[in-house]
């Protein structure tokens, strides 16, 4: 039981900076995802923890004790790689027991084996050869390898990557499960925010060796703190409008693809001068009946997207946007001219010099 | 191959044959003359059928050459075991000193690594002849000529290269995540390296054992100017058939083929190994 605390870490590549002044903690049996656009330095920072690299500046804490400098094997650090590394010549047997051997002696390697290779539904496969073993298995082995030692820090480096969708899905689900019985801090890095939504409990997003947020799930959706991480969340893509917005009779409000729009809603103070306008593609409702704060558009393209079906949309200026309608509702075809619509507590604004959001929309409260 | 032609097969058989006979004739030829005297040798036309007689086999063993000069004293037992010890002992110490350096040139970047790599490689451009006066001039003030030690010594310069620059191929085919997952699950460095770099690297150190094997057993020159009689290898041995009454084919075609049959043998027994080991990229995860 120990918390792990990362000190203002900083680490160059000769001109690359994939790592910088991050500082954040993570509390026994909390699971933070490691969020970011490839090239973010994700797995840096956990190659830093494993010490497979050592930072340049800033510390590394588990338990209060600084392990910047020790060897990876006094660290009481486990993982997971994204690309497995199993011992080939081992079989799943001795590779999840690898790790007991070391610190444990013999006396309950078989019955810890045993037990942890049972919660992860390999039992049938310890005597397997590492290349006779699925991708799936191969996962689970690499997660049993790292979970049986009851490491203070575990770190898992895009464990799903290569496994198939059907088991991901379904690790999503055991995964946090898992985890929290370890009571280990686990940092979980991956490029898929629907992933980290449905595993962390926290969500560090990265970008350019930067902690741009850290936040619960929901918080980052609901209120991503830059342009760059609203764009990363979300499926089809978050819609953007340069706007300036005004404040006028009846409060806030720009000019969207030549429509007036009201964006009042909560504190928007300081939401004035060049803005991106962003509105998640299911928060829009596209009508046939024109009205107050109703764009019209043109529809381009239907496609059909998990349940949903996702209409391209095309204003009078040109720009395009994407909505994502539920089943029930009424589908327009294409080349039909529809309205678009959201409600103002749906609209984030953005400041386009800095890309950071402004204002507090006063809706969808963290959970 | 279901494709071809019936010309096409028999053309590829053809030139198959025409190949195999190239290449295999002359050792054929060994083997038969092994089993021939001197006079049956020398007959022209050279005849396929004769009767064969155990003689060169007979005078190699006991060490007896009777020619029409008279009885000669020959070595040739001692000779093969020579090659044994010197060639064994020299790859077991390239092994020693290769592995570990092959290790460090895959896994490490330090100043002058790659000029050091390459300096070694280039032992092996360089003709050991270009070397060789030097060579037995301090060896002999180094009091290491004539000795197994000065040869086993010598014979790094053709062993050691070569277990270099394969096994540094194998170490860097391991994803070095594997190591860092043994040294994470509490293992030192030491014994991630014993216990998987080394295994995983198995059939590329013994493909380059091998092979270093059979180029130090084949080496005539180094052992002809650093060894006297009673340390020289086979190679260097089979100058006792050219007699003062003349040279005895016989028994340096049996000593051909006593010499040849442990190298077949083991490259045999690892071909497995060989083969495995020379494609490259054997380890996967």
């Amino acid at each position: 039981m120990a918390r792990l605390d990362i000190n203002a870490v900083g680490k160059s590549f000769g001109p690359v900076r994939c790592a910088d002044g991050l500082s954040f903690a993570v509390e026994p049996g909390e699971i933070v995802a490691v969020f970011g656009p490839s090239g973010s330095g994700k797995t840096m920072l956990l190659r830093m923890i494993a010490g497979m690299y050592e930072p340049d500046e800033g510390d590394i804490l588990v338990g209060g004790q600084s392990i910047v400098g020790a060897p990876p094997e006094r660290r009481g650090v486990g993982m997971a790689f994204q690309n497995f590394a199993l011992f080939p010549h081992m079989t799943a047997r001795n590779n999840i027991a690898s790790g007991l051997r070391a610190r444990a002696g013999n006396e309950d390697v078989a019955s810890r084996v045993k037990s942890i290779s049972k919660l992860l539904k390999i039992e049938h496969v310890l005597g397997h050869m590492p290349r006779e073993l699925s991708n799936g298995q191969k996962q689970r082995t690499a997660l049993a390898r790292a979970l049986i030692g009851n490491p203070d820090v575990l770190l898992l480096d895009d464990p799903l990557r290569n496994v198939d969708a059907k088991l991901r899905y379904e690790m999503r689900l055991e995964l946090p499960s898992l985890l929290r019985r370890s009571s280990a801090a686990v940092l979980y890095v991956t490029q898929d925010y629907r992933e980290a939504m449905a595993i962390a409990d926290r969500i560090a997003v990265l970008v350019g060796g930067r902690l741009v947020q850290l936040a619960r799930p929901e918080e980052v959706y609901a209120r991503p703190a830059s342009v760059a991480v609203a764009r990363l969340f979300g499926d089809p893509s978050i819609n953007l409008a340069e706007v300036e917005p005004q404040v006028g009779q009846g409060g806030l409000s720009a000019d969207v693809a030549g429509t007036r729009v009201r964006l009042d809603s909560g504190d928007r103070t300081g939401a004035q001068g060049p803005c991106w306008l962003g509105v998640r593609p299911d928060d829009l409702v596209v009508t046939r009946n024109a009205g107050d704060d109703a764009i019209p558009a043109r529809v381009v393209a239907i496609t059909p997207m998990h349940e949903r079906a996702v209409l391209l949309l095309r204003f009078a200026d040109g720009s395009e946007w994407l909505a994502a309608l539920a089943p029930d509702a009424p589908v327009a075809s294409a080349d039909d001219d529809v309205f678009v619509r959201f409600a103002p507590e749906s609209a984030l604004l953005f400041d386009r010099a800095t890309g950071l959001r402004v204002g507090q929309p006063d809706r969808r409260q963290a959970a | 191959m279901d494709h071809s032609s019936l010309a096409g097969r028999i053309f590829r058989g053809v030139a198959l044959a025409l190949v195999l006979v190239f290449f295999m004739f002359p050792i054929v030829w060994i083997f038969l003359m092994s089993f021939q005297s001197n006079e049956q040798i020398l007959r022209i036309p050279p005849h396929i059928l004769f009767e064969p007689t155990l003689t060169n086999y007979q005078a190699l063993i006991s060490g007896q050459l009777r020619t029409t000069a008279g009885n000669l004293e020959i070595s040739f037992m001692r000779n093969l075991v020579n090659s044994f010890v010197l060639s064994s002992a020299a790859v077991i110490m390239a092994l020693l000193l290769g592995v570990p350096a092959a290790y460090a040139f895959a896994r490490f970047k330090f100043r002058l690594g790659e000029s050091i790599a390459f300096t070694l490689l280039s032992f092996r451009f360089a003709p050991p002849l270009l070397v060789l006066l030097p060579l037995s001039l301090y060896y002999q003030q180094l009091g290491l000529s004539d000795t197994y030690f000065g040869i086993v010594w010598v014979y790094q310069l053709i062993a050691l290269p070569l277990i270099l620059w394969i096994v540094r191929g194998y170490f860097e085919d391991i994803s070095p995540d594997i190591e860092h997952a043994y040294r994470l699950a509490g293992h030192t460095w030491r014994e991630a390296f014993t216990r998987i770099a080394v295994p995983l690297a198995g059939p590329g150190i013994a493909a380059a054992g091998l092979l270093s094997f059979i180029f130090c057993w084949n080496n005539f020159v180094f052992a002809l100017i650093l060894a006297s009689a009673d340390k020289q290898p086979v190679t260097v041995g089979a100058l006792a058939f050219v007699t003062a009454s003349g040279i005895q084919y016989g028994q340096i075609a049996a000593a051909i083929v006593l010499s040849v049959t442990p190298t077949l043998l083991l490259a045999l027994y690892a071909q497995r190994y060989l083969v495995e080991g020379l494609s490259l990229g054997a380890v996967k995860g």
